[in-house]
C-alpha cells in the first residue's frame, strides 16, 4: 500500500476537508487545503518524486526540513522544501533533477 | 533601566516557556518561528484549514501549551510566524548577535529581509532525527520517525500500512502510538539497545529519575499504550538493511550485540511499506555556532544554570541543549526567558532546578540508549552516506584514509559529502566519525560539521535587496537597521 | 645539493608544490604544518587558475610559466595514480570576462591588446558568439573576451596531490606542529623551534600564505604580507547554467586594488557538482572571520547585474579565506638576505593556486643555483613592498585580534 490519508469519516480529530488542486508535472493532483506538497504529493500515492545527482528516486525523509531530500519547483521556483511549504490551489508542480536543461 | 528586548528563535515548548518567563520579567519580546504556528515538533499543530473539531486529541499537556502560546498575543510580544533567520551576525562585542531574518514561507521568493539587534537572545531551535546510514536507507518509504509522526499528528497522512519503526531511544515509542491512532498496522518496534544496557542507563543514578516523574509517567503511559495495542516491541535487535526496486520492499532485521555488532546469522526479512528510522537527535546548531557558542563534549550546546551560553548575550533552551524531552524544555524555556530579560535568580528557582533535573535526565537517557560503536559494520563499499551528493562509503574511507588529506574540509571537498543542499545537517556527524574511524583517531570533533553561517538557503534576489528599513505596524517592538 | 636538509612551512598548495620539487630534486624536505594540509587559504578559494586577470608584467611571465608546467604536473601526478589525478578536478573551462559600460569596454579592449603582446590567448566576442558560449549571461554587454587559458582546480585536491607527490620523493610531513621561532647560529638560521620540538633545517622556506608575516616576524625577519579577506557565495546544484569563468573588467581593477576598504566585483562559474559560485570580495580586516551580510549582499547585486536569471536561485553557503596580501601585489619568492637560510614563497594573495607550480620550480632552481626559468628579480624579498613596511604587519595583526 501506498502513504494516505487518515480517512475524514473515520478520523478522531473532526476534519472538515476542502479540496484543492495542484499540477504536477502538468497532472493534476488532488488535495486538501492545509495540506503541505509533500502531503498532497504522498496523500496521492506518490512516495518519491525528485531525482538524486545518479537519478535515483527521493521524497520525503525528515520531514521537517533539514535533509532537502524532498525539494521540488513550485511555480517556476527551483529548491523548495515541499515538507515545508503549504499547498495551494492551483500551485504548478515541477519534480527536478540536477543534470536537466531548464 | 531600559526595557530589554529579548528575541526568541522556535516556538515550540522551549521557546514559548523563554517567551512568557521574559514577558513576565518586563522585556519586550520577538518570537521568530519558520513554520505558521507555534508549538514545534512536540505540539505539532494540525493546519487551521483543517477546521479540526478536536485538535487536542493528538495532544499531550494541550492546556498548559494553550496558556503558554498565549504570551504570543501579549501586548509587548511580538509574533512572526513563517520568519526564518538566515544569518546571526557578530557586531558588538560584548552584545549578542544581530539576527537577520527572511519573512516570508520557507523556501520562498522576494522575502523582505529584516535586521534585529536585541539585548539578549533565547535560541531554542531544537533537533532533528539523527539517522546512521544502512543499505538502502535513502529508497523512498524510508523516513526518520520524526517524519512519520510529522505527517500523522500535523496532516493526517498515514505513511504505510505495514510499517516497522527502528533505531534507538524511548521516542520511537510516541511515534508508534501515533502512527497507529492514524491506522498504520505497526508491524514491530525495534529498539537496537539490549535491556541490560537501557537499564544499565537508568538505574546508574535512580535519584536522578525522582525529579522527572513528569517525564517517566509519560513514557509509561506510551508502553501501557503499545501493549494496549499490541505492537510488538522487540529490544536488541535493528534494520540493518532496506531492500527494494525504487521504493522499500522489505526490511533486514538482525539481533545485535550491546555494541550494535550482527550476531551471524540472526538476518531475517519481513516485507513492509514503510519504515520509520530513529537512531537519536542531532542538535539544529547553526545559530549556536553562527553565534559563538561553545558546545559540550556530546555535541549539544553548552549552557550554565540560567540556560546561558559562553557567547555574550546569549541564551539556549530545549533540546539544543540535550535531548530531556518536552517538560525540561519548558523549565529550560523558562529559566532562559527569564535572565535574558534580566529578571532577578529567586523568582525562577523553581524552574532552575526542573532545568537541571532535565539535564540530569538527558545524560542519563544518553546513557540508556547509546548508538552502539560497530555500525559502520552494517555498511557495505557502495551504501550512501551523504545522501545529497550519494557519497559513498568506500569514497569516504578512500578519503580519509590517505595520508596527506588529514582534513576533514579536505575530505568533504574531494568526496563532495556533507556540500549538498543539507549541507552536512543529516551526515554530518556521520561522515567526521567515519573519517575519525578511518584514521583510528579516537574522537571525533563535534562542532566542525554544523558551521554554517548560511544558516537557510536565501535567493540571490532576496540577499541582493536591503535590509527593509522599518517593520508593519504589527510588529512595532524591535528596532530595525539596514545592514 | 644532496643531503640539503630542507624545511618547509606550511602544507597550503604553495608548501605543497615546492615541497614536491624540492623533494624531487633530492633534497631532504620536511613539511612542518600548523594545522592540517590545505586547512587554510587552500581550501577557502575556488581554486583560480587565471590568466585573463594579469596585465603584461613580472606576474603574468609567472602565470606563463605555470600555465606550461600544470599540464606536466597533471602527467606526472597520473603516473603515480588515477586517484590524485582525479582529486585536482582539472577543469580548463577557460575565462569570459566582459565589461558592461562604454568606458569599461575601451579599457578591456586596451588590457586585453596588452595581454595579446604579452603571449596571452584571448579573442573578442562579439554578441553572437557571446550568446552562444553563456546563453544565459546578461545582454547589456559592452565588450567580452574569451580566455581559453583560463582553468579550474578543486584547490584542496590539487594540494593534497601535490603533498603526496612530495611525500613519494622522500618528503616528510609533520602535522598540528606550530612554528614558534628560529635557531640562528652565527647569523644563520639553521631551524626552527615548533610546538612539536626543535628541527633543524639548511634552508627554511615560509610559505604560510597570509599568515607568512606573523611566521617571519616570529623568525625574527618580518616580512609585510597581510590577510586580505574574500567570501565567495554557493548556490545549490543547478542545471548547466554557467559554463564559463565569468567575470566583471572590475574584477581586474580591485585585484590590483591596493584599498583596504570592501570592494566587490563579479565572479560566476559552475563546478563539476552543479553548484555556482560567486564572487568576490576583498576586504583588509586583519582576520576577523565574522560573517558580514553587507558583503555578502554586495556580491549578490553584482553577481546578478551579469546573471538576472540566478534571482530565484538559492545560496546554501558561503565561505570566505585570507589570502597573502603584498602592497606592490607581488609575489615574494627567493632568499631573505637579512638571515642566511631563510627563504619566502608567498604573497600570491588569490592567485596562489594556479601560481603554484611556477612558483615551486622557480624556487628550485633559485635554491639549486641554477638559471630559473623566468626573471625572479621582481619577487626578490628584498624590495620596499616587502621590507619596507614591516611593521604593518603587526599593526594589522593587532586590529584583527581586538
Amino acid at each position: 500500500m501506498s502513504p494516505h490519508l487518515v480517512p475524514v469519516e473515520h478520523d478522531s480529530v473532526g476534519r472538515n476537508d476542502r479540496p484543492l488542486q495542484i499540477t504536477v508535472d502538468g497532472e493534476p493532483v488532488p488535495g486538501i487545503v492545509g495540506q503541505s506538497l509533500a502531503g498532497v504529493l504522498l496523500a496521492d500515492g506518490r512516495l518519491s518524486w525528485r531525482r538524486g545527482p545518479s537519478g535515483a528516486p527521493r521524497g520525503v525523509f525528515c520531514g521537517i526540513g533539514a535533509c532537502f531530500d524532498c525539494l521540488i519547483t513550485v511555480n517556476g521556483v527551483r529548491d523548495v522544501r515541499a515538507c515545508r511549504r503549504r499547498a495551494a490551489d492551483g500551485d504548478v508542480v515541477e519534480t527536478q533533477r540536477r543534470d536537466e536543461e531548464r | 533601566m531600559a526595557v530589554r528586548q529579548v528575541a526568541v528563535v522556535g516556538a515550540g515548548p522551549a521557546g514559548l516557556a523563554a517567551a512568557e518567563a521574559a514577558l513576565s520579567a518586563g522585556a519586550t519580546v520577538t518570537v521568530i518561528e519558520s513554520a505558521e504556528q507555534p508549538g514545534g515538533q512536540y505540539h505539532r499543530m494540525l493546519p487551521r484549514a483543517y477546521q479540526a473539531t478536536h485538535p487536542q486529541r493528538l495532544q499531550h499537556h494541550w492546556r498548559a501549551f494553550e496558556r503558554r502560546r498565549r504570551a504570543l498575543l501579549h501586548p509587548d510580544c511580538t509574533w512572526w510566524p513563517e520568519c526564518t533567520v538566515w544569518a546571526l551576525e557578530q557586531a558588538e562585542p560584548g552584545m549578542p548577535p544581530r539576527v537577520h531574518v527572511l519573512d516570508g514561507s520557507v523556501d520562498g521568493t522576494g522575502r523582505p529581509r529584516r535586521v534585529l539587534e536585541p539585548d539578549a537572545l533565547v535560541l531554542a531551535t531544537g533537533v532533528h532525527d539523527r539517522v546512521l546510514p544502512f543499505p538502502g536507507w535513502e529508497l523512498p518509504g524510508v523516513f526518520t520517525a520524526g517524519a512519520a509522526q510529522a505527517l500523522a499528528k500535523g496532516e493526517r497522512v498515514v505513511v504505510g500500512d505495514r510499517v516497522v519503526i527502528a533505531g534507538t531511544g524511548p521516542f520511537l515509542l510516541p511515534v508508534a502510538a501515533s502512527l497507529t491512532e492514524a491506522g498504520a498496522g505497526v508491524l514491530a518496534v525495534l529498539e537496537a539497545n539490549r535491556p541490560a544496557t537501557v537499564l544499565r542507563g537508568w538505574a546508574s543514578r535512580p535519584w536522578e529519575l525522582a525529579a522527572q516523574v513528569g517525564k517517566a509517567a509519560e513514557l509509561a503511559e506510551y508502553v501501557v499504550g503499545q501493549v494496549r495495542h499490541k505492537v510488538p516491541y522487540a529490544m536488541g535487535q535493528a534494520v540493518i538493511e532496506a531492500r527494494g526496486d525504487g521504493r522499500v520492499e522489505e526490511v533486514v532485521i538482525a539481533r545485535v550485540d550491546p555494541d550494535w555488532s550482527v550476531i551471524a546469522g540472526s538476518e531475517r526479512t519481513l516485507a513492509v511499506d514503510a519504515l520509520c528510522v530513529s537512531h537519536g537527535f542531532s542538535p539544529q546548531l547553526e545559530l549556536p555556532m553562527a553565534a559563538g557558542c561553545a558546545l559540550t563534549a556530546a555535541g549539544f550546546v553548552e549552557v550554565d544554570e540560567d540556560q546561558r551560553c559562553s557567547a555574550p548575550g546569549v541564551y539556549a533552551a530545549g533540546e539544543i541543549t540535550g535531548i530531556a524531552g518536552a517538560p525540561a524544555a519548558v523549565a529550560e524555556g523558562t529559566v532562559a526567558g527569564w535572565f535574558a530579560a534580566g529578571g532577578a535568580p529567586a523568582a525562577v528557582s523553581a524552574a532552575r532546578r526542573r532545568a537541571a533535573a532535565g539535564r540530569a535526565f538527558a545524560r542519563r537517557l544518553a546513557r540508556a540508549h547509546p548508538i552502539g560503536t560497530a555500525w559502520p559494520d552494517w555498511l557495505r563499499e557502495q551504501t550512501v552516506v551523504c545522501r545529497c551528493e550519494e557519497t559513498t562509503y568506500a569514497a569516504l574511507c578512500r578519503a580519509a584514509g590517505a595520508p596527506t588529506r588529514e582534513d576533514p574540509r579536505a575530505v568533504r571537498l574531494a568526496t563532495r559529502a556533507g556540500l549538498g543542499p543539507c549541507q552536512a545537517r543529516i551526515c554530518g556527524q556521520t561522515v567526521t566519525e567515519i573519517t575519525a574511524r578511518a584514521r583510528e583517531q579516537a574522537d571525533a570533533p563535534r562542532a566542525e560539521p554544523h558551521r554554517r553561517p548560511i544558516a537557510q538557503p536565501i535567493r540571490l534576489g532576496e540577499l541582493a535587496a536591503p535590509a527593509a528599513q522599518a517593520g508593519p505596524s504589527d510588529r512595532p517592538n524591535m528596532k530595525e537597521s539596514e545592514s | 645539493m644532496y643531503g640539503t636538509r630542507v624545511v618547509v612551512l606550511g602544507a597550503g598548495i604553495v608548501g605543497a608544490a615546492c615541497a614536491r620539487e624540492l623533494a624531487e630534486a633530492g633534497l631532504e624536505v620536511t613539511v612542518i604544518e600548523r594545522d592540517r594540509p590545505a586547512g587554510g587559504t587552500t581550501s577557502h578559494g575556488e581554486g583560480n587558475v587565471l590568466v585573463s586577470d594579469k596585465g603584461p608584467g613580472p606576474e603574468l611571465a609567472l602565470t606563463l610559466l605555470s600555465m606550461r608546467l600544470w599540464p606536466q604536473v597533471l602527467a606526472a601526478l597520473a603516473d603515480r595514480g588515477a586517484a590524485d589525478t582525479a582529486a585536482v578536478e582539472w577543469d580548463p573551462k577557460g575565462g569570459i570576462v566582459v565589461a558592461t559600460t562604454e568606458d569599461g569596454a575601451a579599457e578591456l579592449d586596451r588590457f586585453a591588446a596588452a595581454q595579446r603582446a604579452a603571449g596571452v590567448l584571448v579573442e573578442r566576442l562579439d554578441s553572437a558568439a557571446l550568446a552562444a558560449a553563456e546563453p544565459r549571461l546578461t545582454r547589456e554587454v559592452t565588450a567580452a573576451f574569451h580566455y581559453s587559458g583560463d582553468a579550474q582546480v578543486q584547490p584542496a585536491g590539487a594540494a593534497t596531490a601535490l603533498l603526496s607527490a612530495a611525500v613519494a620523493a622522500g618528503a616528510t610531513v609533520r602535522t598540528g606542529c606550530e612554528v614558534l621561532g628560529g635557531t640562528v647560529r652565527g647569523g644563520r638560521l639553521i631551524g626552527v623551534r615548533t610546538s612539536a620540538g626543535a628541527q633543524d633545517a639548511d634552508i627554511v622556506v615560509n610559505a604560510t600564505g597570509p599568515w607568512s608575516g606573523d611566521v617571519s616576524a616570529r623568525i625574527g625577519a618580518p616580512i609585510a604580507v597581510r590577510p586580505r579577506r574574500g567570501e565567495v557565495l554557493v548556490t545549490t546544484p543547478m542545471p548547466p547554467t554557467v559554463f564559463h569563468k565569468v567575470y566583471g573588467a572590475d574584477y581586474i581593477a580591485a585585484v590590483g586594488s591596493g584599498s583596504a576598504a570592501l570592494q566587490t566585483s563579479a565572479v560566476v562559474e559552475s563546478t563539476r557538482a552543479g553548484t555556482i559560485l560567486l564572487g568576490s570580495s576583498r576586504r583588509q580586516v586583519g582576520f576577523d572571520d565574522r560573517l558580514r551580510p553587507h558583503v555578502l549582499s554586495a556580491i549578490a547585486v553584482k553577481a546578478l547585474r551579469l546573471f538576472p536569471c540566478l534571482a530565484d536561485t538559492a545560496v546554501m553557503r558561503c565561505y570566505g579565506g585570507f589570502r597573502p596580501y603584498v602592497d606592490d601585489h607581488l609575489p615574494v619568492m627567493g632568499p631573505d638576505p637579512r638571515l642566511p637560510g631563510l627563504w619566502h614563497a608567498t604573497g600570491h594573495e588569490g592567485a596562489g593556486i594556479g601560481l603554484s607550480v611556477g612558483t615551486a620550480r622557480l624556487l628550485r632552481q633559485l635554491v639549486l643555483g641554477e638559471t630559473p626559468d623566468i626573471d625572479t628579480t621582481a619577487f626578490r624579498v628584498d624590495r620596499p613592498a616587502v621590507l619596507g613596511a614591516s611593521n604593518a604587519t603587526t599593526t594589522h595583526k593587532e586590529r584583527g585580534l581586538a
